[in-house]
């Protein structure tokens, strides 16, 4: 690389002696003032170009050139027209900046066409702001160093404008960052201001002067750069923007060479490792929310954030201190509320959310940006501030159908002047956000039928399979013994009354109520049993009943001379008090019946629990 | 457990019925969201991660699984470790758990519902476990009713031995072998139950299941032809204990046979004999009972002197020739572990590899009351109440108990078979006991209402009967869901008056006083494990154990250098480096920083292991040379002396000694002991201070201090200024948990050859040795 760029420098040098240029004679450059901020991993070179046409002829067109070396790794470039000077300075138009073919200009030449705002006639003026920034510019020098050694890099530059215009009057400055500057290349007006280097002013200068100039300094920057980096943008209607960022990071400085050590690192108070880097800072959008930040093996749980009404902070920290050559990965994602960033116009909605990633000072050499939208949307639409490759998908997340469009925007050598906002463009009726829901609700709502009909639906293959109906057969049974149950508990109840009316004659000495009583059961007793009797049948000729009936039966045999045996104690406690005999004595004609219906009614209840249990 | 104290209106007792089955289902599913919820505290604590060491490989294979799908899964040789052997995963490996997830994972999105594989990993294990508790209540409502079986999932749920397994992220076969387990007994208790040939199917399925799950399954195959014995033996003998049992062991040995893992061991192995041998006997008896129905009493007995005799001959014939098999093969047809298991002292005298995990030792007596806590009290009320009356269902249960008692005690691992019985032993009990309480209760206030009643001499029916629909709610809805009929409308009213009458009959009834004291405690006793459940749960088992944290005085400190270093690996170093370490870290390493490793924890082949071991017990030059042969590019050791992690590379490099000297004799641990212990102080032997393990820990450990106190072994350490001539240090984790040491290349004295070969990597620290790999 270094090689290289010599070599580029020897063939401009070469050209420019060459070179007549008569074609763009006619503007002069009247002011040319040029700073460098090299104080990031990116040179940032902003210039302030006084243009003047001293030709006859009114121009519309201005060419800005770079040295080759610098214009390959130019990853920005925006060139503004301004108005005042000072404070009072203000842009008033962002003029298109298009890549030229260089018109007899040497290859090492990059060379770019600005159109001006309106053709600037003879003997006008006008003021270009141009900022541009490069990425790759500050090589490391040693290109591997080991852990305690500074990190030192090497800026290459021209003290003068390499314009195709005269020059009438240029200075440079560059900023350097507050450390220690090995060397640079002293001209003359070259001055070291603190951490500001000044070359210049020089005044008249022709056309393609060129003087090369080196500056090797050091710098304490993370030299940070995205390898790729995929951010997914989904937009959700519910009222949520969810980011997820998914970065391949690598410190692309000086390389380390030997050990690693821990020790060393941590050291107080001199730890060594000034040339890796710890954390990475990134400033979201206010009022993010949910924000996570891992990697494919889980959270890393080293971040900071901080936030306020105007901004989150997001101090991340990789899982281990990032030294030269050394690769991460980790993924942050974080929630936005959708009032910041979806508008409404002219019947279309657009998201309105910023292009680059949140991380300041990163360079991303591959950045992918996939911008998901709603289920439903129709006539997408983008609009960026730059070029960008774009191309659309589809995506499939949750219990999609038809799947939601993405749209996605591809962009190398990505700098943070890049991050400035995006606008996607999209139809959407609010009606599809019922989808899903109404979706699952219907899902549910089918499960619950088919349960349902499942449960009360016979679904038996062969109605006339031995077991089907041995089973229906079985069912009458049990309806049957049921019933059979019932009515013994019937008679049951009846017989109760009857004690109870007994009770109520020993009491009251009443006897027409009890023989009322009596009759009343009577003819009771006589329906249950006309009941009992085609239930009875029915056990008996069923054939799946056939170790059952023997007990029913004995069943009703002995619920049968219970009955008999209760109106015999009835009619004899009855008849006791008709004759005025005494309580004791009807107690005692009766004990022996008694006995035997409270045996009798054991009997019957240990039967009845014995049917229970089938 | 809920259901008894559940309030429930008297409402009509028409809807009693509806509303006990909703209600029962209800607590189903409550007890399924406590089965899950509870498993969450490790994903809440700390996050949603896989833990700790199996459950990566299972998480790799499912990865693997889910990308490049079942038939490639099947074929799947891995080369990423023990190398240069490799292993066949697909033929190695139980598949259930992996087959689950896939399959988990595969339909959800196939519905668009996005779910990565590691979320569905993480979540399988608290879904089988509220699985597993409702598999519970199955085989309990089989045995003592769903009274019991309600309360029994009510405690497995929170059982912590089930816990420890199966917390959200320990993603291990255990997870789903247990639920498999319960399920298998389930529908073989439901099989001899019902004697229906559909269940008898279903149960060789869930059996199938089982032994895809995990090697566990051999508790089965050997528990269940032992239930077979024993109903033989005691007369129980039926068509459904035969229903029950023989197309279990014919269908079930055919799907064993299909998984590769098993394959013919299924027929050729001694675990399995029992079921053969079962088998055999059972057909002999259903045979005599078949003649015995044909025959008349006189023709049986002349037939049966005739068959024994025959019998005798030909049982002896087979047996003869089933000791001479089993004879034949080294281990007498045993694998090491099932040998351990019958012979606890097994391991420790033959096999180190089985005695060095830890999870294998026996377990010490308060892990038994930190994994079933009060459980262990309430087992022998269980198994009583499994006595009265003893049922087939019952038996099996009782012996289930005794069975996983006694392999608990062998190994630690197997409380988890223990903790199953004991929770269906405890819900039993409770059940039981809350019944007879409740039904005291119950029948001390009914009978002092209808004394009152009754002296007064009036028809005291309607109040009667408010009075028993009040008390007996709990006795209710427990009894009454056990019976399997649905129609119980037309049944309500009559066992109203019968209920009085049927306390009389019952011999417990305890006085007023004692039965609500007894109550209370019961239900503080439940409060006590609930509460238990919940911290063990919450502190004891949710560490995933690759996240270290510790809470001082400015806060919770989180140790996450494991990850730190894997990480580091994966991106820092050539995608086909290999990394040595022992065994323990070979899981993780090929999971998380996808990179070849030596050994790993299958622990399949113990020569290669030893050959680690070796290496790390041989000084440094020596060491070197093993490590290159294997072409080892760095090597990565676990060291906890700076911060105090005490399961660190140091103290299990007893070993790594063991191991290796099993192997290779010219290790020998004597050499390494100092009184009979590893000691790294001053006092240490020479062979241990210079061998490998000890310089690439304590590695400038002394600048760390000045003094090289090692926190973990709470002494300051023997060699203290060192360097390494054949190792270099590139990479030490945060808290110095890990470091990884890269092997100095072979020609590194010839230094401008090496700084040639080094420039022409495009990255200098990771650049290829110039030595040829010898395995490609």
């Amino acid at each position: 690389m270094k090689q290289s760029s010599v070599v580029d420098l020897l063939l401009l040098l070469l050209a420019i002696a060459v070179l007549a240029t008569p074609a763009f004679s006619d503007l002069v450059l009247s002011k040319v003032e040029r700073r460098i901020d090299v104080t990031s991993q990116v040179a940032r070179v902003t210039k302030t170009l006084k243009v003047l046409n001293s030709g006859s002829e009114s121009v519309s067109e201005f060419t800005l050139t770079f040295p080759k070396f610098l214009g390959n790794n130019l990853a920005y470039l925006s060139v503004v027209h301004s108005e005042g000077k000072g404070k009072s300075k203000r842009p008033l138009a962002n003029l298109s900046v298009r890549e030229a073919n260089a018109k007899g200009l040497p290859d090492s030449i990059s060379v770019y066409s600005v159109s001006l705002p309106k053709a600037l006639s003879k003997g006008e003026t006008l003021t270009l702001e141009v900022v541009a920034a490069f990425t790759n510019v500050l090589q490391p020098f040693p290109e591997k160093i080991t852990q305690g050694e500074i990190h030192l890099v090497m800026l290459q530059e021209s003290a003068q404008y390499l314009s195709p215009y005269a020059v009438e009057s240029q200075s440079l400055s560059i900023k350097l960052p507050n450390a220690r500057i090995e060397s640079y290349t002293k001209l003359e007006n070259t001055k070291l201001q603190g951490s500001d280097l000044k070359y210049g002013p020089y005044k008249n200068l022709q056309p393609f002067s060129y003087s090369p100039i080196v500056v090797h300094f050091e710098s304490k920057a993370a030299f940070a750069v995205a390898e790729k980096l995929v951010r997914e943008i989904e937009v959700s209607h519910w009222g949520n923007v969810q980011v997820t960022e998914h970065y391949n990071v690598v410190h692309r400085g000086a390389q380390l060479k030997g050990e690693f050590s821990r020790l060393d690192f941590q050291a107080r108070p001199n730890p060594r490792g000034a040339s890796a880097f710890r954390h990475l800072l990134a400033r979201l959008p206010p009022r993010a929310h949910s924000i996570y930040y891992r990697d494919d093996i889980g959270n890393i749980s080293t971040s900071e954030m901080q936030s306020d009404s105007k901004k989150t902070e997001l101090l991340i920290e990789p899982r281990f201190p990032l030294f030269g050559g050394w690769k991460t990965f980790f993924t942050i994602g974080y929630g936005l509320p959708l009032s910041d960033f979806l508008f409404a116009s002219e019947g279309k909605r657009f998201v309105n959310i910023s292009f680059g990633s949140p991380i300041i000072d990163l360079v991303t050499e591959k950045l992918i940006v996939q911008i998901v939208l709603p289920e439903g949307s129709k006539d997408i639409s983008v609009t960026t501030p730059f070029t960008v490759k774009q191309s659309q998908e589809i995506k499939y997340s949750h219990l999609d159908i038809a799947g939601r469009p993405v749209v996605v925007l591809e962009k190398d050598n990505v700098v943070p002047d890049h991050n400035q906002h995006i606008q996607v463009y999209y139809k959407f009726s609010n009606i599809n956000l019922l989808s899903e829901p109404l979706m699952l609700i219907s899902g549910f709502f089918v499960l619950f039928i088919t349960c349902i009909i499942y449960t009360r639906a016979d679904f038996s293959i062969s109605k006339s399979s031995p077991t089907y109906l041995a089973k229906l057969q079985w069912d009458e049974v049990l309806a049957t013994l049921q019933e059979v149950q019932s009515i013994i508990q019937k008679c049951l109840a009846a017989h109760d009354k009857l004690e109870a009316s007994l009770r109520d004659l020993s009491r009251t000495g009443d006897i027409q109520t009890c023989k009322a009583a009596r009759k009343s059961t009577d003819s009771l007793l006589k329906d249950l049993s006309k009941d009992l009797k085609p239930l009875l049948g029915f056990l008996q000729s069923s054939p799946s009943a056939s170790h059952i009936s023997p007990k029913v039966e004995e069943l009703v045999v002995k619920e049968k001379e219970l009955q008999e045996k209760l109106m015999a104690k009835h009619t004899t406690v009855v008849e006791g008090y008709e004759k005025k005999s005494s309580g004791r004595d009807i107690e005692n004609r009766i004990a022996s019946q008694q006995q035997k219906i409270i045996a009798l009614r054991q009997e019957i209840e240990d039967l009845l629990e014995f049917i229970d249990e089938i | 457990m809920a259901a008894l104290e559940s309030p429930q209106p008297a409402t009509a007792t028409a809807m009693r019925h509806a509303f006990g089955n909703v209600l029962s289902v209800l607590i189903l599913v409550l007890i399924g969201v406590l089965a899950f919820s509870i498993r969450l505290f490790s994903v809440i604590k700390y996050e949603s991660v896989i833990h700790e060491f199996d459950p990566y490989f299972n998480y790799r294979v499912t990865q693997f699984l889910s990308k490049n799908g079942i038939y490639e899964f099947w074929n799947w040789f891995d080369d990423r470790t023990w190398y240069p052997l490799g292993r066949v995963i697909g033929g190695t490996v139980y598949p259930g758990l992996t087959l689950t997830a896939g399959t988990i994972w595969w339909v959800l999105n196939s519905l668009n519902i996005p779910l990565s594989v590691e979320t569905v990993c993480v979540f399988t294990a608290p879904v089988f476990s509220a699985f597993a508790s409702w598999a519970t209540y199955l085989l309990t409502k089989e045995v003592k009713g769903s009274g019991a079986g309600l309360a029994a999932a009510a405690l497995l749920a929170m059982v912590p031995s089930y816990i420890s397994r199966s917390v959200a992220g320990s993603y291990d076969n255990e997870a789903v072998a247990i639920f498999a387990l319960i399920f298998t007994f389930y529908l073989y208790i439901k099989t001899l139950n019902t004697g229906s040939l559909f269940y008898a199917t279903l149960n060789a399925l869930a059996y199938f299941y089982m032994v895809c799950s995990w090697g566990g399954y051999t508790f089965i195959i050997n528990l269940i032809p032992m239930h077979v014995l024993l109903c033989i033996v005691t007369g129980r003998y039926s068509p459904r204990l035969y229903i029950a049992y023989a197309p279990l062991v014919v269908l079930g040995t055919l799907l064993a046979a299909l998984v590769p893992v098993v394959g013919f061991n299924a027929v050729l192995t001694s675990e399995h004999f029992a079921s053969f041998l079962v088998f055999i006997i059972i057909h002999v008896v259903a045979l005599v009972y078949y003649i015995k129905g044909i025959l008349t009493p006189k023709m049986f007995k002349v037939a049966v002197t005739l068959v024994v005799s025959i019998g005798m001959v030909v049982c002896l014939i087979v047996v003869a020739i089933l000791v001479a098999l089993v004879a034949s093969s080294p281990t007498g047809g045993w694998s090491g572990r099932s040998l351990s298991l019958l012979d606890p002292t097994y391991a420790s005298k033959y096999i180190p590899i089985i005695a060095s995990v830890s999870e294998h030792q026996p377990p010490t007596w308060p892990s038994y009351f930190m994994d079933i806590n009060v459980l262990a009290f309430l087992v022998p009320a269980g198994i009583i109440a499994c006595f009265s009356p003893l049922s087939d269902s019952s038996s099996f249960v009782v012996l289930y108990i005794v069975m996983s008692v006694y392999f608990s005690g062998v190994m630690v691992r197997l409380m988890l078979v223990l903790a199953p019985a004991a929770c269906i032993m405890s819900g039993i009990a409770l059940s039981q006991a809350f019944d007879v309480f409740t039904g005291s209760i119950k029948y001390q206030l009914g009978g002092s209402s209808n004394s009152a009643d009754d002296a007064e001499d009036t028809n005291n029916a309607p109040k009667d009967d408010a009075a028993a629909g009040k008390t007996d709610k709990g006795e209710e809805t427990v009894k009454e869901r056990s019976s399997k009929k649905g129609k119980k409308k037309e049944r309500e009213p009559v066992e109203k008056p019968s209920i009085k009458s049927k306390i009389k009959k019952k011999a417990l009834v305890l006085p007023l006083e004692a039965s609500i004291v007894a109550l209370l405690l019961l239900i503080m006793l439940g409060a006590f494990y609930v509460i238990h459940c919940v911290w063990a749960a919450a502190e004891a088992y949710s560490a995933p154990s690759i996240v270290l944290t510790s809470q001082s005085r400015d806060g919770l400190h989180v140790f996450d250098d494991f990850r730190e270093s894997y990480a580091w690996l994966s991106h820092n170093t050539d995608v086909d480096d290999k990394v040595a370490s022992w065994w323990d870290y070979g899981y993780q390493t090929t999971a998380m920083a996808n990179r070849t490793v030596i050994v790993d924890n299958n622990t399949w082949n113990n020569t290669h292991i030893a050959t680690v071991g070796t290496a790390m017990s041989s000084p440094e030059k020596a060491a070197w040379e093993i490590f290159n042969s294997l072409d080892v590019k760095y090597v990565l050791v676990v060291f906890g002396g700076l911060i105090g992690y005490p399961s660190d590379d140091i103290n299990k490099f007893l070993w790594m000694v063991r191991i290796g000297g099993g192997v290779f004799p010219h290790i020998k641990e004597a050499d390494y002991l100092r009184d009979g212990q590893y000691r790294i102080d001053s006092e240490a032997t020479p062979t241990m201070l210079n061998c490998l393990m000890y310089k690439l820990s304590y590695y400038r450990f002394v600048e760390t201090d000045g003094k090289g106190y090692d926190r973990v072994r709470r002494t300051e350490i023997g060699k203290k200024n060192f360097k390494l001539t054949h190792f270099e240090e590139v990479f030490t984790s945060h808290h110095w948990m890990v470091r990884i040491y890269k092997l100095k290349p072979a020609r590194n004295r010839i230094r401008g050859k090496a700084k040639k070969l080094k420039s022409k990597t495009s990255s200098g620290w990771s650049s290829k040795s110039a030595k040829k790999n010898p395995w490609i």
